[in-house]
């Protein structure tokens, strides 16, 4: 029923992306299992969680996309909802491990013993089951966000002066996670996991299981980030990106269907996080620091703001080239991110998908006038041209 | 003249900012049902006197009561418009990324709460009024255009029609003719009165022209209190207007 209502309501491109990962879900993992390694078509391992850590990047920008692009909420800050999510995780895999620590404390994570903690403080009571951890996962950015958003939003903090606030939010939290005195682990952060659900994390079944539920909580994502921006609620959305003062003398209360999809946004960026953490195996202070946030930032430029799909292209082809860089010039990533940047703002500035958009009007242009020029006249007025300054569909 | 009987009731209202008194013990009557035309210089306090009917802006004095019982100072923008009182601006602010129907939609009266607005679908009742409202601003060709290709003339109409989706009892006009050609201030005086056979009006307009054919009566404002009111003839031939506004 519910695919039958999209096919109806959604648009034919969210249709396919959604149909595209959850075909990645099944081939990549099959590909990895089932193919031999000899075969050039086998995905080794490796390649299994590089790209399901891709996909984690994609899910953050497509939460980003949801609050920039739609409701013109620039976040700087979104990594730190993302990293939320991800401790929220690691804590759990940090108590799957029992007593197969360096310590072998059958209670106590290594990094207390180490620290010469009697017992668990009371904030890491829960995470040893797996469905607490989960609700955490989107509770604790979901509740963080909801504070946040309700204060900044109802004292109608916008634009520039919201984004350094959320720069200073993931900064306050990166320097409170490296004190040793928080519980989190430190500098050090959380690692050496071993087990998820009774899984070994480092199997390549479980790898390929992590990166099939990546690709489906991605799909998923776009499928209610779909829902929303076409419902009343997205068009509302919009409407306070463009003219907010607007939006409020029609009678919005604008703070409201703000705190909404910003808090819905931390959520899913938080369970990206989730997400991210088994996979690549650590999490740590890091992933709060600023530049991570600006990052997917980026992301979403060159991808497209404002367009969902564009963001995941966004996400995977800058990790992409990231991968690429970090090993080949190690010294010359930052600079191309920052060239990036600056050529997508200056050429780009609907980023790659608004290339398309307009590549694809200006084929239907050219479609018209060549209909003007082979049809005769009878045809011209069946009502099947439009009108010549016929803007394109909003996106 | 007691606040009860009237639909808009100003009375004593200042307001300053950084020492400059841009409404000085201003007050103002409207009765329901009435169309109204204010006029005066610029700096007159016309649109400050808009913001704070509308909320924007808070008296630092006076009473300013809607609908006779409803204090307007202790409501915010969104509650005065949901209590019926819709604004234009002076500069057309349609959604520019939005089509033409969708602006309406987006104004129609109802439920304002995010939750309904997500699993919002729309009825039969709203479509035929989203169609009426187009046939009156003469924008039904154009009702899958985004708002940003539209004209000047035709994204003030589009802003006036989003008013009338709203369905206020007051509605508040800023400037509504500028920068129209003469045809369309023509129609737009028009399309003005057939909106004030039904709910009261304030028009703020510098055009005497426009404001002649509207043919109502008139409030002068000049640093931010009324200097005449009455019929256009009787305001226009007042010789303190004639000094500070008209001219000559």
């Amino acid at each position: 029923m519910i695919t039958q209502w999209f096919f109806k309501h959604g648009d034919r491109r969210g249709v396919i992306v959604i149909a595209f990962l959850v075909g990645i879900a099944c081939l990549v993992p099959l590909l990895n299992l089932l193919v031999p390694d000899t075969s050039p078509l086998h995905v080794p391992t490796y390649l299994v969680s590089l790209l399901g850590k891709y996909l984690t990047y994609a899910l953050l920008a497509v939460a980003l996309d949801l609050v920039w692009g739609f409701c013109g909420i620039l976040s700087l800050g979104h990594g730190a909802f993302f990293a939320l999510g991800g401790y929220a995780m690691g804590m759990y895999l940090m108590r799957q491990i029992g007593p197969r620590g360096v310590y072998a404390d059958p209670v106590l994570p290594d990094f207390m013993v180490f620290l010469n903690w009697k017992e668990l403080p009371w904030f890491w009571y829960g995470f040893d089951n797996f469905w607490f951890a989960a609700l955490m996962v989107v509770l604790v950015p979901g509740v963080l966000a909801f504070g946040f958003g309700w204060l900044a939003f109802r004292s109608r903090v916008t634009g520039v002066y919201l984004s350094i606030i959320t720069q200073a939010l993931t900064y306050a939290l990166l320097l409170a996670f490296f004190r040793n005195d928080m519980g989190f682990g430190g500098n050090n952060g959380l690692t050496d996991f071993k087990d998820i659900l009774g899984f070994n994390i480092q199997a390549g079944t479980t790898r390929s299981a992590l990166f099939a539920a990546t690709a489906l909580f991605l799909a998923l994502a776009v499928f209610v980030s779909g829902f929303i921006i076409r419902s009343k609620l997205g068009k509302v959305l919009v409407g306070v990106r463009d003219a907010e003062s607007r939006m409020r003398f029609l009678g919005y209360r604008v703070d409201r269907y703000k705190l909404f999809v910003w808090t819905l946004s931390a959520m899913m960026a938080g369970i990206a996080g989730a997400l991210y953490v088994p996979q690549v195996g650590i999490i740590n202070p890091s992933e709060f620091e600023p530049a991570n946030s600006i990052e997917a930032v980026i992301w979403v430029a060159v991808g497209g703001r404002g367009t969902i799909i564009g963001p995941i292209i966004g996400a995977v082809l800058v990790n992409f080239g990231k991968t690429y860089f970090t090993t080949a010039f190690p010294e010359a990533w930052l600079f191309a991110l920052g060239a990036l940047f600056i050529l997508v703002t200056l050429f780009l500035p609907k980023g790659i998908l608004g290339l398309y958009g307009a590549w694809k009007a200006r084929r239907a242009a050219d479609a018209a006038q060549k209909d003007d020029e082979v049809l005769p006249p009878v045809v011209k007025q069946s009502g099947k041209r439009v009108p010549a300054p016929e803007p394109q569909a909003a996106e | 003249m007691k606040a009860k009987d009237t639909l808009l009731y100003l009375d004593g209202v200042s307001v300053s900012f950084d020492g400059f008194r841009a409404i000085n013990n201003l007050s103002l009557v409207l009765q329901s049902g009435e169309m109204r035309a204010i006029i005066g210089p610029n700096g007159a306090g016309k649109t400050t006197m808009m913001d704070i009917i509308t909320g924007k802006t808070k008296p630092d004095t006076g009473d300013v009561y809607f609908n006779g019982t409803v204090d307007l100072t202790g409501h915010d923008e969104a509650e005065i418009a949901m209590l019926g009182i819709g604004r234009k601006f002076q500069k057309p602010t349609v959604f520019e990324s939005h089509t033409v129907e969708d602006n309406l939609v987006l104004a129609l009266s109802g439920s304002r709460s995010a939750f309904s607005a997500l699993f919002h679908r729309q009825s039969r009742d709203e479509a035929d009024r989203i169609l009426e409202i187009l046939y009156t601003i003469r924008l039904f060709e154009k009702r899958h255009w985004l708002a940003a290709n539209l004209s000047h003339g035709q994204k003030q109409w589009l802003e006036i029609g989003m008013l009338l989706a709203q369905d206020p009892k007051l509605l508040l006009v800023d400037e509504p003719v500028a920068g129209m050609t003469d045809a369309e201030t023509a129609e737009t005086a028009k399309l003005l009165r057939d909106i004030a056979r039904t709910r009261s009006v304030i028009v703020v307009e510098h055009d005497m022209h426009f404001v002649r054919e509207l043919d109502v009566k008139v409030t002068c404002l000049h640093e931010g209190s009324v200097l005449a009111e009455g019929s256009l003839d009787h305001v226009s031939n007042d010789q303190r207007v004639i000094e500070v506004y008209l001219g000559r």
